[in-house]
């Protein structure tokens, strides 16, 4: 605490310094990829840099107008921080800079000169200066409180749209809605309780201070675990990432062996309207036959089709990879195809087993006018370090989260190791 | 399946006679079993497939975050009673060696006091552990006692 509080009032100072220190390095020119791209399997044309290997829980992470980024940390650090600030050193990469708040969690975003950072129950705000600094880190404003956190599922991701409303995951702490969570055979509660609460995203003001249930909306229903959401300027619309249930053959083995078990259901995109339901815990997307699915705890057996006015989801990726970020590209670094598109971490899977893990990459899913349009692509790949690494689930780097740089760039935070990427592209 | 049944039956018949032997549970394992047999390993190993290992992973190893690891941990290698109370009761919202993991683990209390006994045998002779096995008579009383 004493140390920040120096820290910033030698700020005036050590401001001119890095100041000109960034005046220097923006003349060096564009960031220089590793000579090995990070490790990264990437499209030609593009290139990749490790910026920083922080060693610490590195979940999202956001950067501001003036390139300064900030990194959410799942617990504090040994130096009790859970905020990363990082600032542009040479070459593309950067140094932490400063650390501040003691709160673990997931969620942080920058927007209209605030950055909003989670717990995993409440959300705070912190002001900006000109500069994109935190004005008064340890002493944020609290916009909401009292969110459900029982451990399961409990990220509190967000995303911001252009009305001044902040969306905020609440994740079912559970896997099915159960009456015995995860236990073998155990049918579903009627009317899951848990959606009063939970397994939803809730709107809240941007503004608003010390905002709880009672003065938010819940936004839509039925979404089991979003970790990656982001704001769609184009279909001015939110779009999440759903983390699908688990381990259908371990509940229910008489109806999914193994095999189907690692192939369902499909991890889903939806594009939400306010008062969608997604379906969750009644229904699974079997993104093999294309079709909702009803739960084998409410009455499915693997075949029966889900009833009830659900939505379908935007697009379906490859079952338990775990969508741990979204984020809509709006640069123009990249290619034409990619603008609009939808960067989508893939955090890796561990309920595949026995059957071969996958994941752990960044896909890319081209969009048009704000809709889907196309088949979605591996754009990063090899986060885990080999095939093997992939097929074992012991992968060297898990994606976490993704951001968008002033000029284009794509970061990548890695949660397992706390590296993060830049990739780059370079023009012919 | 018909495998398991066997196993079982075989591994039955190896520890009957020192389940007999020793009715009463001690924290430590009766000399007699003190070296895990290789058929309740291979009980073990069979049971470990089907009920623990999607989430505690064919290496024991766990997931980061969600379920703890099954290797050298102070749960898995210290007293038989706690051990046999997460199989039997399950357990979440508790830290393992200081590191959370916030998956829900079921109750496998469906199991039988043998088929519990050979699962945390092999989890305690696999991975790189070594621990004292465990038997049907131990985990029976530790079933008894931990009935409210």
């Amino acid at each position: 605490m004493k140390h920040l509080l120096t820290r910033y009032v030698l700020l005036p100072s050590a401001l001119v310094g890095s100041l000109a220190l960034y005046a220097l390095t923006s003349k060096v020119g564009p960031p220089v990829p590793d000579a090995d791209n990070a490790g990264l399997k990437l499209p030609a044309g593009f290139g990749a840099l490790k910026v920083v290997e922080t060693g610490a829980r590195t979940r999202h992470l956001t950067i501001t107008p003036q390139g300064n980024i900030y990194v959410k940390l799942n617990r504090p650090d040994k130096t009790g921080k859970s905020i990363l600030m990082l600032r542009e050193s040479s070459g593309g990469k950067a140094e932490v800079a400063g650390g501040f708040g003691n709160y673990g969690g997931t969620g942080i975003a920058v927007k209209n000169g605030y950055l909003y950072a989670s717990s995993d129950q409440e959300v705070f705000r912190y002001k900006l200066d000109a500069k994109g600094e935190v004005i008064n880190p340890e002493q944020p404003e609290k916009i909401i409180t009292g969110l459900i956190n029982r451990r399961q599922h409990e990220s509190k991701s967000v995303a911001l749209d252009n009305s001044g409303n902040i969306y905020v995951n609440v994740g079912a702490y559970s896997n099915s809605c159960q009456i015995k969570d995860r236990q073998k055979g155990s049918l579903g509660q009627q009317n899951c309780p848990i959606l009063d609460s939970a397994g939803g995203v809730w709107q809240f003001r941007a503004d608003k201070l010390n905002q709880t249930y009672g003065d938010g909306t819940r936004y839509a229903t039925g979404l089991r675990n979003v970790v990656g959401l982001d704001w769609n300027t184009q279909a001015n619309q939110l779009f999440v990432m759903q983390h699908g249930r688990d381990q259908l053959h371990d509940i229910f083995p008489e109806m999914y062996d193994v095999k189907q078990s690692a192939l369902l259901p499909a991890e889903c995109m939806y594009a939400l309207k306010k008062g969608d339901n997604a379906g969750w815990p009644y229904m699974y997307y079997d993104g093999l036959q294309r079709k909702k699915m009803m739960a084998p705890e409410y009455g499915g057996d693997g075949k029966k089709e889900a009833t009830g006015n659900f939505i379908d989801p935007a697009a379906a990726f490859p079952a338990h990879m775990a969508p741990n970020a979204l984020l809509f590209y709006t640069g123009t670094m990249f290619p034409e195809k990619y603008r609009n598109g939808a960067f989508i971490a893939f955090h890796g899977s561990w309920n595949r087993a026995p059957e071969p893990q996958a994941g752990y990459y960044v896909v890319f899913q081209p969009f048009k006018n704000g809709k889907p349009a196309g088949e979605w692509e591996v754009f990063a790949d090899n986060f885990a370090g080999s095939p093997e690494k992939v097929a074992s689930g012991r992968a060297d780097h898990k994606p976490c989260g993704l951001a968008q740089g002033p000029d284009g760039s794509l970061y990548v935070s890695d949660d397992k190791m706390g590296t993060i990427y830049r990739i780059v592209y370079a023009k012919k | 399946m018909k495998n398991i049944v066997a196993l079982i039956g075989l591994t039955l018949c190896g520890l009957s006679a020192s389940a007999q032997k020793k009715p009463a549970p001690k924290p430590k394992a009766a000399p007699a079993t003190a070296v895990a047999s290789s058929a309740a390993i291979a009980e073990g190993k069979a049971i470990y497939t089907q009920n623990c290992l999607s989430c505690h992973q064919a290496d024991g190893g766990g997931v980061d975050g969600l379920n703890p690891p099954l290797i050298k941990t102070s749960y898995v290698l210290g007293e038989k009673p706690r051990i046999v109370k997460v199989v039997l009761n399950g357990l979440q919202g508790e830290d393992i060696d200081g590191e959370p993991y916030n998956n829900a683990m079921p109750s496998y209390d469906f199991l039988t006091d043998q088929q519990i006994a050979s699962v945390l045998t092999y989890v305690r002779n696999s991975f790189g552990n070594k621990a004292a096995p465990i038997s049907a008579a131990e985990v029976k009383a530790i079933r008894a006692a931990n009935k409210k």
